[in-house]
């Protein structure tokens, strides 16, 4: 049974106990609809939720982040969110094992979601693997402004692309690359989006997925002399603002850059204003010039 | 969860200071009181501990700066703060207007440096809101070429004794303990002599995980501070011997703040039960925000299961009930 934890009047944020209504296999991932009371209403596309693992005695501690695919405020079952799931480690196994029925932690919505333009201009979204789950309620949201919507899908394989049907259901085009070429075109999506952009005279580039694509799609944006919105993906303890664990080195309008916290002031960045030349296979330093670096030891 | 059967005296005093709850954040583990208070009101806790703040501003380390591991994680987040002036005017003003009482955890990087945080925070225009500051020894010292404060006697001794000629009277002064020492008690000794009125323990203890796909430390800074539940044996371990030393008088008495793998109710009696006055959530909030306020709940029905209508009557019960 659903179980309101903590709801604090305006806090915009609500943690449930929420019961599992379905777990179903989509392509490489898996489908989680969990009933989550009051969350749904909070929700904008480019959000997340932060999932527990096992209950309270688990030896796995720290919450595990998912982009919201989707929310419904009055299904049959109050208010429901839906993720997509890729078994990474041990925490997104035991999730992905979840049964209907089963009871996770869901603590939502978190972050700060995609800005909207507020003209109806085109708008070119790119989602790599699982990256693209949030991006459908996003075109919605483009289209009803009147935004033309261009998507590209791009996985290493084809069991590891999301969404393929819904994307031809609200997008004006789709696209789509996987790396080995076993559907669409082979290669990277940054091999497409440089045309696309040229093609539909996008003004916006919304992007989830992977560090090095988020990065890549900011560079082609800034050639092009438009904006990217990136959501992006950094180890998180707690998604709450707590722990400070996710943090990236930012640039802020006057073009000071802080090691901000992605899961409070992002996950969603505008392209330009990450640092990305501090991130290195795998390691992300402090940027001399980050407020508070550490001097150089002489 | 159930009302307790009958009503326990759940206020604790810290060196004079009466707080209505034994229930506190732990340093770093709660930022500054925005994020959490979205979960729980924290003007209902015993006090709110603040991230150790620092004289001038702190970018930390770089990422990642956290593994977990099994029921615990490693951090290495550098002690990343906005500068003491920063966090006065934003973070102190705030947890003043909303009317919380909080401790301050102070760092340095040298002994002079943390009096001259301290000097900040107490002659700040909030500093009625503040209900104890609390030193965090156990960040390297700078002079000494990183040794940490709380493994070193004559820093530790330097550190208490600066921030104390600028404490006023009547705010106790905790020292947080590490517990990457061979002899807790004698740096116990050394800080109360100094002066400090009480003690915190336990501070993260040093670990290294290897990503085993890459072959190379995970965590940028290599080392990191272990906390969570997997360290709380160590916790009860350094209270039971630093209380042990109080009662038999071997050192001065004091409280004790007990902080280290609380996630339950259970957790926390334990760490009372060895000496503990009060107690600080850290990790188990990054699983449960609710849990600082949470734990005291369950604590309060479990005292009073036991009987006790005081938890002050809890406090330590283990070495009377010790036969061996
Ligand atoms: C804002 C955000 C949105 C995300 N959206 C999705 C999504 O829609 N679908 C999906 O499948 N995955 C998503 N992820 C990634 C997902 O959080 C990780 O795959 C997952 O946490 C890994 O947990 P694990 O126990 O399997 O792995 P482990 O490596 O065992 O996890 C250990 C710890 O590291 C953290 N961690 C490890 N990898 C990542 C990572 N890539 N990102 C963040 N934290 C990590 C875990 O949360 C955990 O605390 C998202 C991450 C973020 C930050
Ligand atoms: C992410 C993180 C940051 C921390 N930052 C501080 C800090 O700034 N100052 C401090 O004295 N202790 C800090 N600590 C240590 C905690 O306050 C606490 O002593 C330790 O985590 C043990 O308690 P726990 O097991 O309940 O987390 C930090 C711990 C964690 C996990
Ligand atoms: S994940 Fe804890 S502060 Fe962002």
């Amino acid at each position: 049974m659903t179980r309101t934890i903590a709801a604090r009047e305006g806090a915009g944020v609500v943690q449930v106990e929420a019961e599992v209504i379905g777990n179903v296999a989509a392509g490489g991932y898996r489908h989680l609809t969990l009933v989550t009371p009051g969350l749904a209403e909070l929700a904008r596309p480019g959000q997340f939720v932060a999932l527990s693992v096992g209950d309270g005695t688990s030896s796995m501690l720290l919450r595990r982040s998912f982009s919201i695919h989707k929310v419904s405020p009055a299904g049959t079952y109050g208010g429901t969110t839906e993720i997509v799931v890729a078994a990474h480690g041990e925490g997104t196994r035991i999730l992905t094992a979840l049964e209907p029925g089963e009871n996770v932690g869901v603590i939502g919505p978190l972050g700060r979601g995609f800005p909207l333009p507020s003209q109806p201009v085109p708008c070119i979204l790119v989602g790599g693997g699982y990256g693209s789950a949030p991006l459908f309620w996003l075109a919605e949201q483009l289209r009803e402004r009147g935004c033309a919507v261009e998507i590209v899908l791009g996985a290493a394989s084809a069991d590891r692309l999301f969404g393929v049907v819904e994307a031809r259901r609200v997008g004006d085009g789709v696209t789509v690359t996987t790396d080995d070429g076993s559907v669409g075109t082979r290669g990277w999506v940054s091999d497409v989006v440089p045309e696309l952009i040229e093609r539909s005279g996008a003004a916006v580039v919304y992007g989830c997925g992977p560090m090095g694509m988020l990065s890549s799609l900011s560079a082609i944006a800034d050639e092009h002399g438009i904006v990217a919105q990136v959501a992006v993906e950094e180890a998180m303890a707690c998604g709450v603002g707590i722990c400070m664990t996710c943090v990236m080195p930012v640039r802020d309008e006057s073009g000071t850059t802080s090691m901000v916290r992605s899961c409070l002031d992002g996950p969603v960045f505008r392209g330009d204003r990450v640092r990305w030349e501090a991130f290195d296979d795998g390691y992300c330093r402090v940027p001399e010039d980050t407020v508070g670096a550490p001097k150089a030891v002489r | 969860m159930s009302a307790p059967t009958h009503s326990v005296d759940m206020s604790v005093d810290i060196a004079g200071v009466r707080l209505p709850s034994p229930m506190m954040t732990a340093s770093g583990c709660a930022a500054n009181g925005r994020e959490l208070n979205r979960f729980i009101d924290i003007t209902t806790l015993g006090a709110f501990v603040t991230k150790s703040v620092k004289l001038d501003p702190v970018s930390g380390r770089g990422t990642p700066r956290m593994a977990e591991t099994p029921s615990g994680m490693l951090n290495s987040i550098g002690l990343q703060g906005p500068g003491v002036s920063a966090f006065v005017e934003k973070d102190l003003a705030w947890l003043h207007s909303i009317g919380a009482r909080v401790v301050v955890s102070i760092a340095g990087n040298t002994a002079s440096e943390f009096a001259r945080v301290a000097r900040a925070i107490v002659r700040s225009r909030y500093a009625d809101a503040v209900a104890a500051i609390e030193v965090n020894i156990s960040c390297p010292n700078v002079a000494n070429r990183g040794l940490v404060f709380a493994c070193d006697p004559a820093g530790a001794h330097k550190v208490l004794t600066l921030v104390r000629e600028e404490v006023p009277r009547g705010l106790p002064m905790l020292a947080k303990l590490s517990p990457d020492v061979t002899d807790i008690v004698g740096i116990a000794e050394v800080v109360l002599k100094a002066g400090a009125h009480g003690l915190t323990m336990i501070n993260t203890t040093l670990g290294v995980a290897i990503d085993t796909d890459r072959l190379r430390p995970h965590l940028a800074a290599a080392t990191g501070g272990l906390s969570g539940p997997a360290i709380r044996p160590m916790a009860v371990r350094a209270i039971w011997q630093v209380a042990g030393a109080m009662r038999e008088g071997r050192i001065r008495t004091v409280p004790i703040v007990g902080v280290g793998g609380v996630r339950h109710g259970t957790d926390a009696l334990e760490l009372v039960a060895a000496g503990a006055t009060a107690i600080q959530v850290g990790t188990a909030a990054f699983n449960d925000p609710s849990a600082p306020h949470r734990v005291g709940v369950e604590l309060e029905q479990l005292v009073a299961d036991r009987g006790f209508g005081r938890l002050a009557d809890v406090v330590g019960i283990a070495h009377e009930r010790f036969t061996a």
